[in-house]
Protein backbone atom coordinates (compact mmCIF):
# COMPACT_ATOMS: atom_id res chain seq x y z
CA UNK A 1 0.00 0.00 0.00
CA UNK A 2 3.01 2.37 0.86
CA UNK A 3 4.55 1.03 -2.04
CA UNK A 4 1.43 2.50 -4.46
CA UNK A 5 1.21 6.09 -2.46
CA UNK A 6 4.60 6.25 -3.69
CA UNK A 7 3.97 5.45 -6.69
CA UNK A 8 1.14 8.21 -7.18
CA UNK A 9 3.58 10.82 -5.65
CA UNK A 10 6.76 10.19 -7.82
CA UNK A 11 4.23 9.92 -11.07
CA UNK A 12 2.62 13.38 -10.28
CA UNK A 13 5.95 15.08 -9.49
CA UNK A 14 7.64 14.10 -12.66
CA UNK A 15 5.55 15.60 -14.64
CA UNK A 16 6.04 19.33 -13.26
CA UNK A 17 9.29 19.24 -12.33
CA UNK A 18 9.97 17.98 -16.57
CA UNK A 19 7.93 21.55 -17.50
CA UNK A 20 9.75 23.55 -15.70
CA UNK A 21 13.06 22.30 -17.21
CA UNK A 22 11.53 22.38 -20.38
CA UNK A 23 10.49 25.95 -19.54
CA UNK A 24 14.16 26.69 -19.07
CA UNK A 25 15.68 24.92 -21.87
CA UNK A 26 13.29 25.53 -24.67
CA UNK A 27 13.06 29.08 -24.05
CA UNK A 28 16.08 30.73 -22.69
CA UNK A 29 15.09 34.09 -24.86
CA UNK A 30 11.46 34.27 -22.61
CA UNK A 31 13.32 33.93 -19.83
CA UNK A 32 15.62 37.00 -20.80
CA UNK A 33 12.06 38.53 -22.21
CA UNK A 34 10.44 38.33 -18.43
CA UNK A 35 13.87 39.67 -17.17
CA UNK A 36 13.71 42.88 -19.34
CA UNK A 37 9.90 43.16 -18.34
CA UNK A 38 10.43 42.84 -14.81
CA UNK A 39 12.62 46.03 -14.76
CA UNK A 40 11.21 47.99 -17.33
CA UNK A 41 7.32 47.06 -17.36
CA UNK A 42 6.57 49.86 -18.83
CA UNK A 43 8.26 48.52 -21.89
CA UNK A 44 4.85 47.70 -23.99
CA UNK A 45 3.70 44.68 -25.74
CA UNK A 46 4.90 45.91 -29.29
CA UNK A 47 7.69 42.88 -30.46
CA UNK A 48 11.03 45.16 -30.05
CA UNK A 49 10.25 47.00 -33.52
CA UNK A 50 8.73 49.65 -34.76
CA UNK A 51 9.75 52.33 -31.82
CA UNK A 52 13.13 51.28 -32.22
CA UNK A 53 13.03 51.80 -35.94
CA UNK A 54 11.41 54.75 -35.81
CA UNK A 55 14.46 56.03 -33.56
CA UNK A 56 17.06 54.75 -35.99
CA UNK A 57 15.41 56.63 -38.79
CA UNK A 58 15.35 59.81 -36.52
CA UNK A 59 18.98 59.64 -35.99
CA UNK A 60 21.23 62.62 -36.04
CA UNK A 61 18.36 64.82 -35.56
CA UNK A 62 18.96 67.67 -33.20
CA UNK A 63 16.63 70.49 -32.29
CA UNK A 64 18.23 74.31 -32.81
CA UNK A 65 16.07 77.54 -32.51
CA UNK A 66 18.34 79.98 -32.01
CA UNK A 67 15.59 82.21 -30.37
CA UNK A 68 16.07 79.54 -27.56
CA UNK A 69 19.39 79.40 -27.79
CA UNK A 70 20.08 82.83 -27.33
CA UNK A 71 18.10 83.07 -24.65
CA UNK A 72 19.71 79.91 -22.86
CA UNK A 73 22.73 81.54 -23.51
CA UNK A 74 21.58 85.09 -21.96
CA UNK A 75 20.51 83.22 -18.63
CA UNK A 76 24.10 81.83 -18.27
CA UNK A 77 25.02 85.09 -17.43
CA UNK A 78 23.39 85.55 -14.76
CA UNK A 79 23.44 81.70 -13.14
CA UNK A 80 24.54 78.71 -14.04
CA UNK A 81 22.44 76.53 -16.00
CA UNK A 82 22.52 72.76 -15.37
CA UNK A 83 24.36 70.93 -17.79
CA UNK A 84 22.35 68.42 -19.97
CA UNK A 85 22.88 64.92 -18.78
CA UNK A 86 24.06 63.06 -22.20
CA UNK A 87 21.04 60.55 -22.28
CA UNK A 88 20.82 58.40 -25.36
CA UNK A 89 19.24 60.49 -27.81
CA UNK A 90 15.96 62.16 -26.71
CA UNK A 91 13.33 62.57 -29.78
CA UNK A 92 11.76 65.58 -27.59
CA UNK A 93 13.10 68.93 -28.06
CA UNK A 94 12.70 69.80 -24.66
CA UNK A 95 17.03 70.27 -24.06
CA UNK A 96 18.05 74.01 -24.97
CA UNK A 97 21.56 73.44 -26.38
CA UNK A 98 23.91 75.99 -24.64
CA UNK A 99 27.49 77.11 -25.86
CA UNK A 100 29.16 74.07 -23.49
CA UNK A 101 26.74 71.65 -25.19
CA UNK A 102 27.30 72.35 -28.90
CA UNK A 103 29.43 69.64 -30.00
CA UNK A 104 32.44 70.74 -31.87
CA UNK A 105 31.71 70.30 -35.74
CA UNK A 106 35.06 70.91 -37.47
CA UNK A 107 36.50 68.00 -39.37
CA UNK A 108 39.44 65.92 -38.47
CA UNK A 109 42.48 67.63 -39.21
CA UNK A 110 44.76 64.70 -37.63
CA UNK A 111 45.54 61.63 -39.80
CA UNK A 112 44.12 58.37 -39.07
CA UNK A 113 46.36 56.18 -36.66
CA UNK A 114 46.47 53.11 -38.76
CA UNK A 115 48.39 55.50 -41.16
CA UNK A 116 51.39 56.05 -38.39
CA UNK B 1 50.04 30.57 -53.83
CA UNK B 2 46.95 29.77 -56.57
CA UNK B 3 43.71 29.11 -54.94
CA UNK B 4 42.37 29.83 -51.35
CA UNK B 5 43.04 26.68 -48.97
CA UNK B 6 41.59 23.99 -47.84
CA UNK B 7 39.52 23.11 -44.82
CA UNK B 8 39.83 25.17 -41.71
CA UNK B 9 41.15 21.80 -40.36
CA UNK B 10 44.43 21.76 -42.14
CA UNK B 11 44.52 25.95 -42.58
CA UNK B 12 46.98 27.55 -39.55
CA UNK B 13 46.36 31.18 -39.25
CA UNK B 14 49.38 33.43 -38.08
CA UNK B 15 49.81 36.55 -37.13
CA UNK B 16 50.91 39.28 -39.69
CA UNK B 17 50.83 42.72 -38.87
CA UNK B 18 48.65 45.30 -36.70
CA UNK B 19 48.20 48.39 -37.85
CA UNK B 20 46.65 51.40 -35.27
CA UNK B 21 47.58 53.32 -31.70
CA UNK B 22 48.17 50.62 -28.83
CA UNK B 23 46.57 52.92 -26.37
CA UNK B 24 43.35 51.94 -24.93
CA UNK B 25 42.32 55.50 -25.01
CA UNK B 26 40.50 55.33 -28.60
CA UNK B 27 39.23 58.75 -29.82
CA UNK B 28 36.00 58.77 -31.77
CA UNK B 29 37.34 59.09 -35.25
CA UNK B 30 39.61 56.39 -34.77
CA UNK B 31 36.98 54.20 -34.71
CA UNK B 32 37.45 51.54 -37.86
CA UNK B 33 34.33 51.90 -39.39
CA UNK B 34 34.70 49.71 -42.92
CA UNK B 35 37.20 46.79 -44.29
CA UNK B 36 37.47 46.10 -47.83
CA UNK B 37 40.14 44.43 -49.85
CA UNK B 38 40.04 45.54 -53.82
CA UNK B 39 39.61 42.86 -56.52
CA UNK B 40 42.84 41.68 -56.69
CA UNK B 41 43.97 41.61 -53.27
CA UNK B 42 46.62 44.18 -53.41
CA UNK B 43 44.69 46.79 -51.59
CA UNK B 44 42.69 46.93 -48.65
CA UNK B 45 41.00 50.24 -47.70
CA UNK B 46 39.62 51.09 -44.32
CA UNK B 47 37.35 53.87 -42.94
CA UNK B 48 36.64 55.09 -39.29
CA UNK B 49 33.93 57.10 -37.43
CA UNK B 50 36.88 60.31 -38.54
CA UNK B 51 36.01 60.41 -42.61
CA UNK B 52 39.13 59.46 -42.97
CA UNK B 53 40.21 56.82 -45.78
CA UNK B 54 43.57 55.21 -45.61
CA UNK B 55 44.89 52.15 -48.28
CA UNK B 56 46.96 49.64 -47.54
CA UNK B 57 48.78 47.89 -50.56
CA UNK B 58 50.62 44.43 -50.34
CA UNK B 59 54.06 45.08 -50.20
CA UNK B 60 55.29 44.40 -53.88
CA UNK B 61 58.53 42.61 -53.29
CA UNK B 62 56.48 39.89 -50.49
CA UNK B 63 53.94 39.14 -52.43
CA UNK B 64 56.00 36.24 -53.94
CA UNK B 65 57.67 35.38 -50.68
CA UNK B 66 55.14 32.69 -48.98
CA UNK B 67 56.46 33.47 -46.04
CA UNK B 68 55.29 37.22 -45.79
CA UNK B 69 53.35 38.02 -48.29
CA UNK B 70 50.52 39.38 -45.84
CA UNK B 71 52.62 42.41 -45.49
CA UNK B 72 50.73 45.34 -45.92
CA UNK B 73 51.91 49.07 -45.52
CA UNK B 74 50.01 52.23 -46.37
CA UNK B 75 49.93 53.53 -49.86
CA UNK B 76 47.54 56.70 -49.75
CA UNK B 77 45.58 58.46 -46.88
CA UNK B 78 42.77 61.03 -47.48
CA UNK B 79 39.95 63.23 -46.29
CA UNK B 80 36.91 61.47 -47.53
CA UNK B 81 33.95 62.78 -46.52
CA UNK B 82 33.52 65.50 -43.30
CA UNK B 83 30.76 66.50 -40.75
CA UNK B 84 27.75 68.17 -41.82
CA UNK B 85 25.04 69.94 -40.69
CA UNK B 86 21.69 70.18 -42.74
CA UNK B 87 20.17 73.12 -40.97
CA UNK B 88 16.60 72.51 -42.76
CA UNK B 89 16.06 69.37 -41.17
CA UNK B 90 17.83 70.09 -38.10
CA UNK B 91 20.22 67.18 -38.88
CA UNK B 92 23.58 66.42 -37.88
CA UNK B 93 25.58 64.52 -40.79
CA UNK B 94 28.47 62.39 -39.49
CA UNK B 95 31.65 61.88 -41.41
CA UNK B 96 31.40 58.35 -40.51
CA UNK B 97 32.64 55.96 -43.49
CA UNK B 98 29.61 53.36 -43.52
CA UNK B 99 30.79 51.26 -46.71
CA UNK B 100 34.07 51.09 -49.24
CA UNK B 101 33.52 49.29 -52.50
CA UNK B 102 36.08 49.28 -54.60
CA UNK B 103 35.52 49.51 -58.91
CA UNK B 104 37.03 46.74 -60.87
CA UNK B 105 40.35 48.38 -62.70
CA UNK B 106 40.60 49.02 -65.64
CA UNK B 107 43.58 51.53 -66.32
CA UNK B 108 46.51 52.48 -64.10
CA UNK B 109 44.44 54.60 -61.52
CA UNK B 110 42.40 53.12 -58.84
CA UNK B 111 39.19 53.90 -58.50
CA UNK B 112 36.79 53.61 -55.20
CA UNK B 113 33.18 54.19 -53.51
CA UNK B 114 33.01 55.65 -50.63
CA UNK B 115 30.12 56.45 -48.25
CA UNK B 116 29.03 58.28 -45.00
CA UNK B 117 25.13 58.83 -43.77
CA UNK B 118 24.06 60.59 -47.01
CA UNK B 119 26.85 61.50 -49.66
CA UNK B 120 28.66 58.88 -51.88
CA UNK B 121 32.07 59.60 -53.72
CA UNK B 122 33.81 58.64 -56.47
CA UNK B 123 37.55 58.62 -55.61
CA UNK B 124 40.34 58.31 -58.30
CA UNK B 125 43.75 56.75 -56.71
CA UNK B 126 46.49 57.29 -58.91
CA UNK B 127 50.54 56.68 -59.03
CA UNK B 128 52.60 59.93 -60.37
CA UNK B 129 56.56 58.55 -60.64
CA UNK B 130 57.57 61.00 -63.14
CA UNK B 131 57.21 64.78 -63.60
CA UNK B 132 58.32 66.86 -66.30
CA UNK B 133 61.38 68.97 -66.00
CA UNK B 134 63.13 71.65 -68.69
CA UNK B 135 60.19 74.00 -69.16
CA UNK B 136 61.30 76.57 -72.05
CA UNK B 137 59.52 79.25 -70.45
CA UNK B 138 59.46 78.69 -66.66
CA UNK B 139 61.91 77.74 -64.16
CA UNK B 140 62.73 74.79 -62.23
CA UNK B 141 60.92 76.67 -59.35
CA UNK B 142 58.26 77.69 -61.36
CA UNK B 143 59.09 81.57 -62.22
CA UNK B 144 58.23 82.24 -65.79
CA UNK B 145 61.76 83.71 -67.42
CA UNK B 146 61.95 86.82 -69.02
CA UNK B 147 61.41 86.26 -72.64
CA UNK B 148 64.18 88.05 -73.57
CA UNK B 149 66.15 85.27 -72.17
CA UNK B 150 65.11 82.64 -74.25
CA UNK B 151 66.82 81.90 -77.39
CA UNK B 152 66.56 78.06 -78.02
CA UNK B 153 63.68 75.86 -78.05
CA UNK B 154 63.79 73.58 -75.01
CA UNK B 155 61.01 70.63 -75.01
CA UNK B 156 60.25 69.45 -71.14
CA UNK B 157 61.71 65.70 -70.62
CA UNK B 158 59.94 63.28 -68.15
CA UNK B 159 62.66 62.52 -65.76
CA UNK B 160 61.36 59.74 -62.36
CA UNK B 161 60.59 61.00 -59.33
CA UNK B 162 59.73 59.74 -56.17
CA UNK B 163 56.41 57.74 -55.92
CA UNK B 164 53.76 60.11 -54.88
CA UNK B 165 50.34 58.17 -54.65
CA UNK B 166 47.36 60.95 -55.38
CA UNK B 167 44.09 60.92 -53.92
CA UNK B 168 41.34 63.10 -56.11
CA UNK B 169 37.50 62.78 -55.93
CA UNK B 170 36.17 62.66 -58.93
CA UNK B 171 32.11 62.29 -58.16
CA UNK B 172 30.10 63.68 -55.86
CA UNK B 173 26.54 61.49 -55.58
CA UNK B 174 24.47 63.78 -53.35
CA UNK B 175 20.87 64.69 -52.06
CA UNK B 176 19.39 61.47 -52.95
CA UNK B 177 18.72 60.25 -49.50
CA UNK B 178 16.82 61.26 -47.13
CA UNK B 179 17.62 58.10 -44.74
CA UNK B 180 20.78 56.78 -43.51
CA UNK B 181 23.15 55.09 -46.16
CA UNK B 182 23.86 51.87 -45.49
CA UNK B 183 25.42 50.03 -48.24
CA UNK B 184 26.49 50.28 -51.60
CA UNK B 185 27.10 47.97 -54.01
CA UNK B 186 29.06 48.29 -57.77
CA UNK B 187 27.38 46.41 -60.47
CA UNK B 188 29.17 43.77 -62.41
CA UNK B 189 28.62 46.36 -65.41
CA UNK B 190 30.74 48.59 -63.77
CA UNK B 191 28.58 51.55 -65.72
CA UNK B 192 26.45 51.24 -62.48
CA UNK B 193 25.91 51.10 -58.76
CA UNK B 194 23.20 51.11 -55.88
CA UNK B 195 22.97 52.95 -53.17
CA UNK B 196 20.34 51.76 -49.98
CA UNK B 197 19.29 53.83 -47.05
CA UNK B 198 16.68 52.53 -44.57
CA UNK B 199 13.91 53.12 -46.57
CA UNK B 200 14.98 53.25 -50.18
CA UNK B 201 17.45 51.58 -52.86
CA UNK B 202 18.91 54.04 -55.74
CA UNK B 203 20.37 53.34 -59.02
CA UNK B 204 23.16 55.84 -59.89
CA UNK B 205 25.50 55.63 -63.46
CA UNK B 206 29.62 56.31 -62.19
CA UNK B 207 29.37 59.22 -64.48
CA UNK B 208 26.00 61.20 -64.13
CA UNK B 209 25.99 62.84 -60.37
CA UNK B 210 23.18 65.06 -60.99
CA UNK B 211 20.15 62.41 -61.36
CA UNK B 212 19.32 58.78 -59.82
CA UNK B 213 16.86 56.28 -60.26
CA UNK B 214 15.01 55.17 -57.05
CA UNK B 215 14.17 51.50 -57.57
CA UNK B 216 12.76 50.05 -54.57
CA UNK B 217 10.85 52.36 -52.03
CA UNK B 218 9.39 50.63 -48.83
CA UNK B 219 8.06 54.03 -47.18
CA UNK B 220 4.70 53.20 -45.75
CA UNK B 221 2.53 56.32 -46.66
CA UNK B 222 1.98 56.30 -43.10
CA UNK B 223 5.15 56.21 -40.94
CA UNK B 224 3.20 54.84 -38.00
CA UNK B 225 2.72 51.62 -39.90
CA UNK B 226 6.19 51.66 -39.91
CA UNK B 227 7.52 48.01 -39.73
CA UNK B 228 10.61 47.14 -41.67
CA UNK B 229 13.87 49.14 -42.50
CA UNK B 230 16.18 48.27 -45.14
CA UNK B 231 19.71 47.11 -43.73
CA UNK B 232 22.13 45.69 -46.70
CA UNK B 233 21.97 45.71 -50.44
CA UNK B 234 23.95 44.11 -52.80
CA UNK B 235 24.20 43.35 -56.77
CA UNK B 236 24.67 39.51 -58.02
CA UNK B 237 28.35 39.25 -59.03
CA UNK B 238 28.12 38.38 -62.79
CA UNK B 239 23.81 39.10 -63.35
CA UNK B 240 24.12 42.74 -63.73
CA UNK B 241 20.14 42.54 -63.29
CA UNK B 242 19.81 41.19 -60.19
CA UNK B 243 20.30 42.41 -56.80
CA UNK B 244 19.27 41.38 -53.11
CA UNK B 245 18.36 43.48 -50.11
CA UNK B 246 17.95 42.65 -46.36
CA UNK B 247 15.58 44.08 -44.13
CA UNK B 248 15.03 44.06 -40.22
CA UNK B 249 12.42 41.37 -39.73
CA UNK B 250 14.97 39.02 -41.51
CA UNK B 251 13.90 38.44 -45.17
CA UNK B 252 15.73 38.87 -47.98
CA UNK B 253 14.13 40.35 -51.57
CA UNK B 254 15.39 39.74 -54.73
CA UNK B 255 15.01 41.94 -57.47
CA UNK B 256 14.97 41.68 -61.22
CA UNK B 257 16.12 45.05 -62.61
CA UNK B 258 14.43 43.55 -65.91
CA UNK B 259 10.72 43.10 -64.82
CA UNK B 260 10.03 47.18 -63.68
CA UNK B 261 11.64 50.46 -63.57
CA UNK B 262 10.38 49.97 -59.54
CA UNK B 263 11.70 46.73 -58.21
CA UNK B 264 8.83 46.79 -55.20
CA UNK B 265 7.78 43.86 -56.28
CA UNK B 266 10.59 40.99 -55.31
CA UNK B 267 11.25 38.01 -57.52
CA UNK B 268 11.66 35.83 -54.77
CA UNK B 269 11.60 36.30 -51.21
CA UNK B 270 14.25 34.15 -48.52
CA UNK B 271 12.53 33.96 -45.37
CA UNK B 272 13.10 31.17 -42.20
CA UNK B 273 9.84 30.43 -40.97
CA UNK B 274 9.43 30.95 -37.58
CA UNK B 275 7.77 29.06 -34.48
CA UNK B 276 5.61 31.25 -33.16
CA UNK B 277 5.79 29.62 -29.44
CA UNK B 278 9.15 30.26 -29.72
CA UNK B 279 8.33 34.24 -30.44
CA UNK B 280 9.83 36.49 -27.81
CA UNK B 281 10.59 40.49 -27.31
CA UNK B 282 13.36 39.88 -28.53
CA UNK B 283 13.03 37.72 -31.83
CA UNK B 284 13.18 40.39 -34.39
CA UNK B 285 15.41 42.64 -33.17
CA UNK B 286 18.04 39.53 -33.34
CA UNK B 287 16.21 38.41 -36.74
CA UNK B 288 17.24 41.72 -38.18
CA UNK B 289 19.79 40.67 -40.81
CA UNK B 290 23.05 42.94 -41.08
CA UNK B 291 24.91 42.25 -43.70
CA UNK B 292 23.90 40.19 -47.13
CA UNK B 293 27.23 39.01 -49.38
CA UNK B 294 26.75 37.04 -52.66
CA UNK B 295 29.38 33.79 -53.01
CA UNK B 296 31.64 34.55 -55.71
CA UNK B 297 30.29 31.80 -57.96
CA UNK B 298 26.90 33.80 -57.38
CA UNK B 299 24.75 30.67 -56.83
CA UNK B 300 24.73 31.16 -52.77
CA UNK B 301 24.57 34.08 -50.49
CA UNK B 302 25.18 35.02 -46.78
CA UNK B 303 23.66 36.39 -43.94
CA UNK B 304 24.25 37.55 -41.10
CA UNK B 305 21.54 38.28 -38.07
CA UNK B 306 22.79 38.66 -34.53
CA UNK B 307 23.39 35.49 -33.18
CA UNK B 308 24.12 33.15 -36.72
CA UNK B 309 25.32 33.13 -39.91
CA UNK B 310 23.08 31.65 -42.49
CA UNK B 311 23.40 30.49 -46.41
CA UNK B 312 21.07 30.49 -49.06
CA UNK B 313 20.82 28.71 -52.29
CA UNK B 314 19.49 31.26 -54.45
CA UNK B 315 17.23 28.57 -55.74
CA UNK B 316 15.58 27.45 -52.28
CA UNK B 317 13.58 30.50 -50.92
CA UNK B 318 11.48 28.65 -47.85
CA UNK B 319 15.04 28.22 -45.50
CA UNK B 320 18.51 28.71 -45.43
CA UNK B 321 21.04 25.18 -46.87
CA UNK B 322 23.05 25.92 -43.79
CA UNK B 323 22.98 27.81 -40.76
CA UNK B 324 26.43 28.63 -38.21
CA UNK B 325 25.86 29.32 -35.08
CA UNK B 326 28.07 32.42 -33.92
CA UNK B 327 27.85 32.90 -30.42
CA UNK B 328 24.79 30.73 -29.37
CA UNK B 329 25.82 31.38 -25.59
CA UNK B 330 24.36 35.29 -25.98
CA UNK B 331 21.13 34.00 -26.44
CA UNK B 332 21.14 34.12 -22.56
CA UNK B 333 21.92 37.16 -22.18
CA UNK B 334 19.86 39.05 -24.13
CA UNK B 335 18.29 41.10 -21.59
CA UNK B 336 21.66 42.76 -20.64
CA UNK B 337 22.49 42.98 -24.10
CA UNK B 338 19.38 45.28 -25.19
CA UNK B 339 20.15 46.76 -22.04
CA UNK B 340 23.49 47.71 -23.60
CA UNK B 341 22.66 48.47 -26.98
CA UNK B 342 24.98 45.21 -27.86
CA UNK B 343 21.75 43.61 -29.63
CA UNK B 344 21.82 46.09 -32.09
CA UNK B 345 25.67 46.07 -33.26
CA UNK B 346 25.70 45.10 -36.81
CA UNK B 347 28.42 42.13 -37.54
CA UNK B 348 29.97 41.61 -41.25
CA UNK B 349 30.41 38.71 -43.05
CA UNK B 350 32.66 37.49 -45.49
CA UNK B 351 33.66 34.49 -47.94
CA UNK B 352 37.39 32.86 -48.69
CA UNK B 353 37.93 32.92 -52.47
CA UNK B 354 36.43 30.14 -53.08
CA UNK B 355 33.49 30.30 -50.96
CA UNK B 356 34.83 26.91 -48.68
CA UNK B 357 34.72 29.01 -45.87
CA UNK B 358 32.94 32.03 -44.36
CA UNK B 359 33.77 34.38 -41.57
CA UNK B 360 32.29 36.97 -38.79
CA UNK B 361 32.85 38.62 -36.11
CA UNK B 362 31.72 38.48 -32.18
CA UNK B 363 32.75 40.17 -28.86
CA UNK B 364 36.07 39.93 -26.89
CA UNK B 365 37.75 40.91 -30.36
CA UNK B 366 36.99 37.07 -31.00
CA UNK B 367 36.17 36.33 -34.69
CA UNK B 368 34.94 32.69 -36.10
CA UNK B 369 35.50 31.18 -39.08
CA UNK B 370 33.15 28.13 -40.54
CA UNK B 371 34.32 25.58 -43.20
CA UNK B 372 31.41 24.47 -44.95
CA UNK B 373 32.82 21.19 -46.63
CA UNK B 374 34.29 20.05 -43.36
CA UNK B 375 32.00 21.09 -41.28
CA UNK B 376 34.63 22.32 -38.86
CA UNK B 377 34.05 25.91 -37.24
CA UNK B 378 37.04 27.51 -35.14
CA UNK B 379 37.10 30.62 -33.14
CA UNK B 380 40.31 32.85 -33.14
CA UNK B 381 41.20 36.29 -31.20
CA UNK B 382 43.02 39.54 -32.47
CA UNK B 383 44.68 40.59 -29.78
CA UNK B 384 47.97 42.51 -29.47
CA UNK B 385 49.06 39.28 -26.86
CA UNK B 386 49.56 37.20 -29.94
CA UNK B 387 51.21 39.94 -32.20
CA UNK B 388 54.93 38.39 -32.70
CA UNK B 389 55.61 37.80 -36.26
CA UNK B 390 53.81 34.81 -37.89
CA UNK B 391 52.84 33.42 -34.19
CA UNK B 392 50.35 30.98 -35.01
CA UNK B 393 46.54 31.42 -33.35
CA UNK B 394 45.55 29.39 -30.94
CA UNK B 395 42.01 28.45 -31.32
CA UNK B 396 39.86 30.03 -28.04
CA UNK B 397 36.53 28.48 -27.09
CA UNK B 398 33.80 30.09 -24.73
CA UNK B 399 33.10 27.59 -21.81
CA UNK B 400 28.75 27.62 -21.84
CA UNK B 401 28.82 24.60 -19.33
CA UNK B 402 28.95 25.07 -15.46
CA UNK B 403 32.47 23.67 -15.61
CA UNK B 404 35.05 26.04 -17.48
CA UNK B 405 38.08 24.24 -18.34
CA UNK B 406 41.25 25.70 -18.55
CA UNK B 407 42.18 28.11 -20.98
CA UNK B 408 38.67 28.76 -21.79
CA UNK B 409 37.11 31.86 -21.40
CA UNK B 410 33.17 32.20 -19.83
CA UNK B 411 30.77 33.89 -21.11
CA UNK B 412 30.37 36.64 -18.26
CA UNK B 413 34.09 37.72 -18.80
CA UNK B 414 33.65 38.31 -22.21
CA UNK B 415 34.48 42.05 -23.23
CA UNK B 416 31.33 42.87 -25.18
CA UNK B 417 33.14 46.95 -25.74
CA UNK B 418 35.86 44.69 -28.21
CA UNK B 419 33.84 43.95 -30.84
CA UNK B 420 34.92 42.85 -34.47
CA UNK B 421 32.46 44.46 -36.64
CA UNK B 422 34.34 44.56 -39.82
CA UNK B 423 36.16 41.54 -41.45
CA UNK B 424 37.36 41.22 -44.99
CA UNK B 425 38.74 38.10 -46.70
CA UNK B 426 41.76 38.18 -50.23
CA UNK B 427 39.83 37.20 -53.06
CA UNK B 428 42.46 34.64 -53.71
CA UNK B 429 44.87 34.26 -50.97
CA UNK B 430 44.43 32.89 -47.30
CA UNK B 431 45.17 36.65 -46.20
CA UNK B 432 42.43 38.04 -43.95
CA UNK B 433 41.93 41.73 -42.62
CA UNK B 434 40.55 42.18 -38.85
CA UNK B 435 39.31 45.23 -37.56
CA UNK B 436 38.88 45.79 -33.77
CA UNK B 437 37.48 48.68 -32.63
CA UNK B 438 40.69 50.87 -33.88
CA UNK B 439 43.42 48.56 -35.04
CA UNK B 440 43.34 46.47 -37.81
CA UNK B 441 44.91 43.08 -37.52
CA UNK B 442 46.29 41.31 -40.97
CA UNK B 443 46.72 37.56 -40.19
CA UNK B 444 47.91 34.95 -43.07
CA UNK B 445 47.63 31.10 -43.63
CA UNK B 446 50.46 29.78 -42.35
CA UNK B 447 52.86 27.95 -44.80
CA UNK B 448 55.03 25.49 -43.92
Amino acid sequence: MSGDNEETQTTENTPMDEKQVQDKVISPEKSEEAKLKARYPNLGNKPGGSDLLRKRLQKGQKYFDSGDYNMAKAKIKNKQLPTAAPEKTEITGDHIPTPQDLPQRKPSLVASKLAG
Amino acid sequence: MAGAGGGTSDVQWCFSQVKGAIDDDVAEADIISTVEFNHSGELLATGDKGGRVVIFQQEPESKNQPQCRGEYNVYSTFQSHEPEFDYLKSLEIEEKINKIRWLPQKNAAQFLLSTNDKTIKLWKISERDKRPEGYNLKEEDGRYRDLNTVTTLRVPVFRPMDLMVEASPRRVFANAHTYHVNSISVNSDCETYLSADDLRINLWNLEITDRSFNIVDIKPTNMEELTEVITAVEFHPNQCNTFVYSSSKGTIRLCDMRASALCDKHAKQFEEPEDPNNRSFFSEIISSISDVKFSHSGRYMMTRDYLSVKIWDLNMESRPVETYQVHEYLRSKLCSLYENDCIFDKFECCWNGNDSVVMTGSYNNFFRMFDRGYRQDVTLEASRENSKPRSVLKPRKVSTGGKRKKDEISVDSLDFNKKILHTAWHPLDNIIAVATTNNLYIFQEKLN
